[in-house]
């Protein structure tokens, strides 16, 4: 009999193993969670770290208000579902208590007023330590940042000042006022991720399957028509089969056509696909060479 | 409503993307030995770069007027290594095959070479060094082989780059091939491959050279996919390092329920044996071995798993769980000497004061004296009045405020390692490789 790990089982063991230190390291930690794919992986990840007891931390979505719906609805029968406890910390309140202002014309996009609204958050909270569902292959930035993400007072990331990670030995270990930021699936790629929703038969919002939607093109890519846009002169709103291979605002994620209604047909596109996940559908990495690090110097996800 | 996407059932098996073998491997080098381009021609050759990406290699290629497709933009992460063409930190990248998952460990050689070098090694499977054909085995060859040796990375890969500078001359791979073995004699190493390749051209990397007609060997590529890791770990020992109590509160049907969740260190655990939980050296039996999907009958390193004990013993974060009358049971000691690997401007001297992090236990170590450091390209000792500077590794006694459960490194790399974090600035400052206990 051998005695061999799948690559899915490694990395899982991996990610609880992660999960667990935090839990048992730091005082006050909090899983966020998007309603993406990536966060509910880590939804299971924190059942296998803990069930059968409850989860040592509560789960917080920031919820820019350009949520698709089905996402928030989705968010909603999910944490009930595992009977975990959910904070919503609001974008929209950051803009009406005058931390944060909102940007305007028809690129206007909240994805950048989420970083006010998080840290307030973590202060407001005290929390010293976030989980979220960031991976190494999204982006090149990621790929030189620790698993146990140091941030300062400002929920600064600073690249040069990141503590080495040896073997499991991970140091937690932060002052008042400062966070971690731990990513227990930094070493997934996306075809890990949709290899592993297909194994564990995770429930997905139904924006990841192909649907027929009402969109426009703008930049090569197939944005959603919602109030929370404006078209420019020229661009025409059609009905189109498409599907999300990230779920982020409804104005800066974009749609790939697509027919593959079931995880399996899914999965089968990726896995043949030829461009990248953020390169395919994120408008906020592509306005200039290295959006990705600016937004994680501020303190983004 | 249940959490689970029900499946159609129309997908046949053979459409399913395989589940493989994961391989992790740190490579080192600085800018000029060809790290990058490696690394990118094998993202480029085994298809792991997407059309997006490499349309934006092209561009930066061109407006920077490196030629047609500079393979080492792949890899550069940040702004100010794209700027000053330095790479600033230890990166980590995947790209699988139908054969493997991969994970490099990308360590830069420039700078703070010892401390990239350790950190990438320490969860390494295997070594990938880098020896320019012209210049042969350099300082930074021998540093990277040496220390994946100290680190026991099982397996070692020299991959002799730039051989059609050399005009793909056997005589000059097989002088480097020489050169390492007569060099390395003194290493320790599961086993070593060499592959004499180019990364700029491809020969070897993932298809076979025709250049080079004289090598019968393996691709480099090929080597990474098939060289056996499955018996690399330490299936002997028990070893079950008890990471978090799992107590579920306020639940009836789970009142009584106590299980000791953790990663499984050593060892294939069986229900039913009689264990040993460390320091306290209390006994039971292993009662269950409990995950999410339902009980294990077996578990082995490195499955995250949690334990059920037939005894209501007290056990907590940081105790050890061992199988009962080993013939190598753990070291429960209060002192220790460690081969340590400094990562910190501020040197380590006798006197100073840390705390330290073995498994899943915090205590605090004083320093008792430096026997000796090592010439990082030799290993040779050599005899030490300063401490430990930056980069510098040596042999360091160290007193503990309270007992830690631990094996020599070369037993076992979990339990045998520890970190060092200073506790005022809480960075991690050393590097710990618990020695054999001296005859």
């Amino acid at each position: 009999m051998t005695h061999e790990l799948s690559h899915l089982d490694a990395l899982e063991a991996e990610a609880i193993h992660i999960m667990r230190e935090v839990a048992a390291e730091l005082e006050r930690p909090v899983l966020l969670f998007s309603g993406g794919k990536d966060s509910i992986v880590l939804l299971r990840l924190a059942e296998k770290a803990f069930r059968p007891a409850r989860f040592p931390f509560p789960v917080m979505h920031v919820d820019t208000g350009h949520n698709f719906p089905e996402v928030i609805a989705f968010r909603d029968r999910l944490v009930d579902a595992i009977g975990e406890r959910l904070i919503v910390a609001s974008v929209q309140e950051s803009i009406d208590r005058g931390r944060a202002v909102e940007e305007s014309g028809p690129r206007a996009s909240r994805n950048r007023l989420q970083t006010v609204t998080l840290l307030d958050a973590i202060e407001e909270h005290g929390f010293d330590a976030a989980f979220g569902g960031a991976r190494r292959d999204e982006e090149r930035a990621r790929a030189k940042e620790r698993i146990f993400s140091f941030r300062d007072d400002f929920g600064q990331w600073d690249p040069k000042a990141q503590r080495p990670e040896l073997w499991q030995l991970y140091n937690g270990r932060v002052r008042k006022g400062e966070h971690v930021r731990v990513f227990p699936i930094s070493n997934w790629t996306e075809l890990d991720v949709w290899q592993y929703i297909e194994r564990e038969r995770l429930e997905l919002p139904p924006i990841y399957f192909a649907h027929e939607r009402e969109v426009f093109a703008r930049d090569g890519m197939l944005y959603a028509a919602s109030e929370f846009v404006e078209l420019i002169d020229g661009e025409e709103v059609f009905t189109e089969s498409v599907r999300y291979r990230t779920v982020g605002d409804m104005t800066c994620t974009g749609a790939v056509a697509s027919t593959a209604a079931t995880l399996e047909e899914v999965v089968a596109e990726i896995a043949a696909t030829d461009l990248t996940e953020r390169g395919q559908t994120r408008a906020d990495d592509r306005v200039t060479e290295a959006a990705m690090e600016d937004r994680k110097r501020e303190g983004y996800f | 409503m249940s959490i689970l996407h029900e499946s159609n059932g129309n997908a046949s098996a053979d459409q399913r993307i395989a589940e493989t073998e994961l391989l992790r491997f740190a490579t080192a080098g600085s800018v000029d030995d060809g790290k990058s381009t490696l690394i990118g021609r094998l993202l480029h050759d085994a298809k792991s770069i997407l059309a997006d990406q490499l349309a934006h290699v092209k561009e930066t290629s061109e407006r920077r007027g490196d030629g047609e497709l500079n393979l080492a933009l792949l890899t550069d992460g940040l702004r100010a290594e794209r700027e000053q063409g330095i790479t600033i930190d230890v990166a980590y990248r995947s790209f699988q095959t139908d054969k493997r998952r991969f994970i490099i460990a990308d360590c830069p050689g420039h700078e703070q070479y010892t401390r990239n070098m350790v950190t990438g090694a320490s969860t390494a499977d295997l070594a990938l060094v880098l020896v320019d054909a012209r210049n042969g085995l350099v300082r930074q060859s021998r540093r990277h082989a040496a220390i994946s040796a100290l680190l026991r990375t099982p397996h070692l890969v020299v991959a002799v780059n730039k051989m059609d500078l050399v005009d793909y001359d056997q005589a000059v791979f097989d002088a480097i091939v020489e050169d390492f073995r007569t060099w390395s004699a003194g290493l320790e190493f599961a086993e070593a491959t060499f592959v004499p390749i180019s990364a700029l051209k491809g020969d070897n990397v993932v298809e076979p050279s025709t250049n080079m007609e004289w090598y019968d060997g393996p691709t480099l590529l090929h080597h990474l996919e098939t060289v056996e890791i499955a018996g690399d770990k330490n299936l002997e020992d028990w070893r079950f390092p008890v990471q978090w109590v799992v107590r579920p509160q306020n639940d009836e049907r789970h009142h009584d329920y106590r299980g000791y969740a953790g990663q499984i260190a050593a060892g294939v655990l069986t229900p039913g044996e009689q264990v040993v939980v460390l320091p306290s050296g209390r006994t039971t039996r292993l009662a269950g071995i409990d995950t999410l999907d339902g009980p294990l009958q077996e578990a082995f390193p490195p499955q995250s798993v949690t334990l059920l004990l037939e005894d209501d013993l007290d056990v907590s974060r940081g105790d050890l769980i061992a199988r009962a009358g080993e013939a190598s049971p753990p070291t429960v000691a209060r002192e220790l000497a460690a081969t340590v690997c400094w990562m910190s401007d501020v040197p380590l001297k006798p006197g100073g004061r840390y705390a330290l992090k073995h498994t899943t236990r915090a205590v605090r170590a004083v320093v008792d004296d430096v026997d000796w450091h090592l010439d990082v390209e030799t290993l040779a000792r050599e005899q030490n009045s300063h401490g430990l500077a930056l980069n510098e590794i040596g042999h360091v006694r160290l007193r503990l405020s309270a007992p830690l459960v631990f094996d020599p490194y070369a037993r076992n790399r979990e339990t045998g390692s520890f970190i060092l974090i200073d506790e005022a600035s809480n960075d991690t400052v050393g590097a710990g490789l618990i020695a054999a206990p001296s005859a």
